[in-house]
C-alpha cells in the first residue's frame, strides 16, 4: 500500500488550508512561472517533438502490454552481469529488503539518491525503525529532511520553500546530523549549495551503501539510468561498495536504442534544459569501477493494480518530469502537500487512486476531483498521458465504489432532476411553473441585475451543500422557456 | 508463490487479454541539417551555455593548453591510456575516495560529444579512467577530438556501447533546488573545460 502523508485531510480541506498560507503561494508561484517559461523555450527548439511525444507514449505502451516478458529478460541481462535481482510485491516487502542488505554489512547509515519510488515505499522511516539512518543528498530533498518537512513537488521537493527559510533550515539543523553550516552563512543560493557539498561531502567519502532509484532500465541490457543535476546521483552511485536500486516494474524499456527518445523528452520536460548535467548509466557489477555489490529491487506496489485499468494504466507511463505540476492552476495555488501524497499534482490525482484503489479512504478518493479538467497537464506530457480522461473516468469509480448507503444531496437533486427531465410532460410543467415565478420574481424589489438579467443572490442550503451553493448566484428564471418561444413563434419564424 | 512468480501472474492477468499495440512511430528521426563547421560551432555554443569552457586547439598544441588549462591545480590525477603526458601528473594507483578528495583536477579524454545538448559523454574505457576519478576532484578538463562530436541524441546514443558505465555531461554540476535560480557547482566538478582537439 502506498502511504499518504500521516493526517492528511481529503483534498477540499488540505486546500484550503494551503491558501491561507500566502507566502507558499507566493514561492509556488515564482517558481512554476520560472519553470514554465524555461521549459516552453527549450521544447520550441525541437521540431521534432510532437513525433518524439507519440515514440516516447508507443515505446511505454509497448513495454506495458508485454511487460512480463519485458521484466523477464531485464532479470536475465541484470543476472548476466552479476546485479542481484529482488522482487517485492508492496511497500513492506522492498522495505525488508533494503533493509536485510544493510544489516548483512552491519551497516548503521546508507546514502540516498533522490527517488520517488523510495520516497512512495517510505524507506528512510522503515530503515530509521530498523537504526539505519538514510541520507537525503539532492538538495532539495536535504532541505525537506532537515527541515522534518513534506516533499510538496516531484522534481523540486522544497519548491514550497524560498531563500531565507532554508538559510534557517541549515543553520538550526545541520549541526546536529553532521558538518554544521558556516556561521556567517547568507541566503544566496549560491552559498547554501556550498554548505550543502561541506555538509554531504564527509557522508558521502565515508558511505559503504547507497540506495537509488532509476529513471530508466534497460531490459535488452540491463543497464539501469539515473538522471540528475547536482552529482549527489554520481557520487552515491560510484563511491560506496555496495548499491541497491529500487525501480517500480514500469520502468523497463526495451533496448538501450529507446533511450534517444527519453533522453530528449525528459529533461527539456524536467528541469527545461536542453540536457541535465549528469546522467549516469551502469549494467551490473563493473570490475574496478565503483560498487562491486549491485542489487536491484523490482518494485509492484499497486502498479499491477494500474495496469489492470483500462483507462488508467496509460498512468504507466510516467516518466516523472513534474512538467504536469509546473503548468497546472490547481497545483500552482495549493502546492503539493495538499494532494497528501509524494505524487502531487494531476499525476498524483490519477497515479494515487490508481495504485491504492478506490474506494478505501475518503483523502484518495477526493483527488480526482482535483482539478478543473483544462487539460494543461496533457498538452504539457511528454508521453502524451491524457489526464483529464483518466480523471474523469476515476471520478466515476469513485461514484460507483460509493453507491449504497445514504445518497449525498447532490446525488438526491440530480435524480430529482432526472425524474423532471426524462418526462416531455414534467419538464413543461417544471417550465411553466419556472416562468411564472420568472414573471412575478421580476415585478418584486430586490437583487442585482447581471447584464440582461437579475439574479437573486444565493440560496442558503444547510449541511455540507452550502459550500457549493454559496458561490453560486441564482438568476432569476426566464419568463418564457426556450420550449414556449419555439412553439408561440413557430421556430422565430414569426419573432 | 513468490514474490516474483506473483508480480507475473498479476501483470499477465492485466494485459494477458489487452488488444496488441501499434508500432514504435519513428518519424522524428531525422537527418541532421548542420554538419563540419557548423556542427562543431553549435556544440561550442551549447556547452558554453551551461557554463563550462571550450578550447578549440590543433592536435599538435594540446599539451600547452592543458598545462594553460591546469594552471593553478596542485595535485592533477591522470588516468591509465590518456595520450599526452601531463607534468607532475599522478597516475590513479586505485586511489581511495578519501585520496581523490585531495586531488585538485582530473584530465580525461571522452567517448562522444553531442552537439544539440553541449554534452560530453565518458565510457570510462583508456585515457578517461573508472567513474570517481572525473567525479571527486574539483576541476576536469576533458578533451574531445572533432570527429567525436555527433549532431543529436539520436546519433549519441547509437554509438554508445550500454554495457560500458557512462556518464553524460552537460556542463559543471548544478542545482535549481533554491527557488529554481541555477547555481552551478554542488557535488560533482564546480568547473569544467573542454579542450576540442583537431
Amino acid at each position: 500500500m502506498t502511504a499518504t502523508f500521516v493526517g492528511m485531510p481529503a483534498f477540499p480541506e488540505a486546500a484550503r488550508r494551503a491558501l491561507e498560507n500566502a507566502q507558499q503561494r507566493h514561492n509556488l508561484a515564482h517558481a512554476t512561472g520560472t519553470i514554465r517559461e524555461k521549459r516552453a523555450s527549450v521544447v520550441a527548439e525541437v521540431d521534432e517533438w510532437e513525433g518524439l511525444r507519440l515514440a516516447g507514449a508507443a515505446i511505454k505502451d509497448h513495454t506495458l502490454r508485454h511487460l512480463d516478458d519485458q521484466l523477464l529478460a531485464l532479470e536475465s541481462a541484470l543476472q548476466e552481469r552479476g546485479a542481484t535481482v529482488h522482487w517485492a510485491r508492496d511497500a513492506d516487502e522492498a522495505c525488508r529488503i533494503v533493509a536485510d542488505i544493510a544489516h548483512a554489512h552491519d551497516l548503521d547509515e546508507v546514502v540516498k539518491v533522490k527517488s520517488m519510488a523510495t520516497q512512495e515505499i517510505g524507506l528512510n522511516e522503515a530503515l530509521a525503525a530498523e537504526g539505519i539512518a538514510a541520507w537525503e543528498t539532492d538538495l532539495a530533498e536535504l532541505i525537506v529532511q532537515l527541515g522534518d518537512d513534506l516533499p510538496s513537488h516531484i522534481l523540486v521537493p522544497a519548491i514550497h520553500r524560498n531563500r531565507s527559510e532554508i538559510r534557517e533550515i541549515f543553520r538550526t539543523s545541520m549541526g546536529e546530523v553532521g558538518r554544521p553550516a558556516p556561521d556567517a552563512l547568507s541566503d544566496d543560493p549560491a552559498d547554501l549549495a556550498a554548505a550543502a557539498r561541506l555538509h554531504l561531502r564527509e557522508k558521502f567519502l565515508r558511505a559503504k551503501m547507497a540506495v537509488s532509484g532509476a529513471n530508466f532500465a534497460v531490459a535488452e541490457t540491463g543497464t539501469l539510468v539515473v538522471v540528475e543535476s547536482e552529482g549527489n546521483g554520481r557520487m552515491c552511485l560510484t563511491l560506496p561498495e555496495v548499491l541497491v536500486s529500487v525501480v517500480g516494474i514500469e520502468k523497463v524499456v526495451p533496448t538501450w536504442q529507446d533511450l534517444e527518445v527519453f533522453m530528449q523528452l525528459l529533461p527539456r520536460s524536467s528541469t527545461g534544459e536542453r540536457m541535465n548535467p549528469y546522467t549516469s548509466t551502469w549494467a551490473g557489477v563493473v570490475p574496478d569501477d565503483g560498487p562491486q555489490e549491485v542489487h536491484v529491487v523490482l518494485l509492484d506496489n499497486g502498479r499491477t493494480r494500474a495496469l489492470a485499468d483500462e483507462v488508467g494504466r496509460q498512468a504507466l507511463r510516467c516518466i516523472r518530469c513534474s512538467a504536469c505540476l509546473n503548468v497546472c492552476p490547481v497545483y500552482e495555488r495549493t502546492g503539493g502537500h495538499a494532494y497528501g501524497s509524494v505524487y502531487p499534482g494531476p499525476i498524483g490525482a490519477i497515479l494515487n487512486p490508481l495504485l491504492r484503489g478506490v474506494g478505501v479512504d475518503e483523502q484518495t478518493d477526493s483527488l480526482p476531483y482535483a482539478s478543473s479538467l483544462c487539460g494543461a497537464c496533457f498538452e504539457a506530457c511528454p508521453v502524451r498521458i491524457d489526464i483529464p480522461s483518466v480523471l474523469v473516468e476515476l471520478r466515476g469509480q469513485v461514484v460507483d465504489a460509493h453507491r449504497g448507503g445514504l445518497p449525498k444531496p447532490e446525488a438526491v437533486a440530480m435524480r430529482g432532476a432526472a425524474w423532471v427531465l426524462s418526462s416531455g410532460t414534467r419538464t413543461a410543467r417544471s417550465e411553466r411553473a419556472a416562468a411564472f415565478a420568472g414573471r412575478l420574481l421580476d415585478k418584486m424589489p430586490g437583487g442585482r441585475r447581471q447584464g440582461e438579467r437579475r439574479v437573486l443572490g444565493t440560496i442558503p442550503v444547510p449541511g455540507p451543500g452550502t459550500a457549493w451553493s454559496q458561490t453560486r448566484d441564482v438568476p432569476v428564471p426566464a419568463k418564457e422557456s426556450f420550449r414556449a418561444w419555439w412553439s408561440r413563434t413557430d421556430g422565430g419564424d414569426e419573432a | 508463490m513468490s514474490a516474483r512468480d506473483d508480480i507475473l501472474a498479476k501483470v499477465r492477468a492485466a494485459v494477458g487479454e489487452a488488444p496488441e499495440v501499434a508500432a514504435v512511430p519513428r518519424d522524428y528521426r531525422r537527418p541532421s541539417q548542420s554538419s563540419g563547421e557548423e556542427l562543431l560551432d553549435r556544440f561550442v555554443e551549447r556547452v558554453e551555455d551551461y557554463r563550462a569552457t571550450v578550447t578549440r586547439c590543433a592536435e599538435g598544441d594540446v599539451p600547452r593548453e592543458l598545462e594553460r588549462l591546469l594552471d593553478g591545480a596542485r595535485r592533477v590525477v591522470v588516468p591509465d591510456g590518456f595520450p599526452w603526458s601531463v607534468p607532475g601528473g599522478e597516475p590513479d594507483e586505485g586511489k581511495s575516495a578519501a585520496e581523490l578528495n585531495d586531488v585538485d583536477a582530473v584530465v580525461t579524454t571522452s567517448s562522444v560529444g553531442i552537439a544539440e545538448t553541449g554534452t560530453v559523454v565518458l565510457s570510462h574505457g583508456a585515457g578517461q579512467g573508472r567513474r570517481a576519478l572525473s567525479l571527486v576532484p574539483d576541476l576536469h578538463v576533458c578533451v574531445i577530438h572533432t570527429d567525436q562530436v555527433v549532431a543529436g541524441v539520436n546519433e549519441a546514443v547509437g554509438v554508445l556501447d550500454p554495457l560500458r558505465p557512462q556518464t553524460w555531461i552537460s556542463g559543471p554540476s548544478a542545482t535549481s533546488d533554491i527557488e529554481l535560480s541555477r547555481v552551478e557547482g554542488v557535488h560533482g566538478p564546480r568547473t569544467l573545460h573542454v579542450l576540442l582537439v583537431g
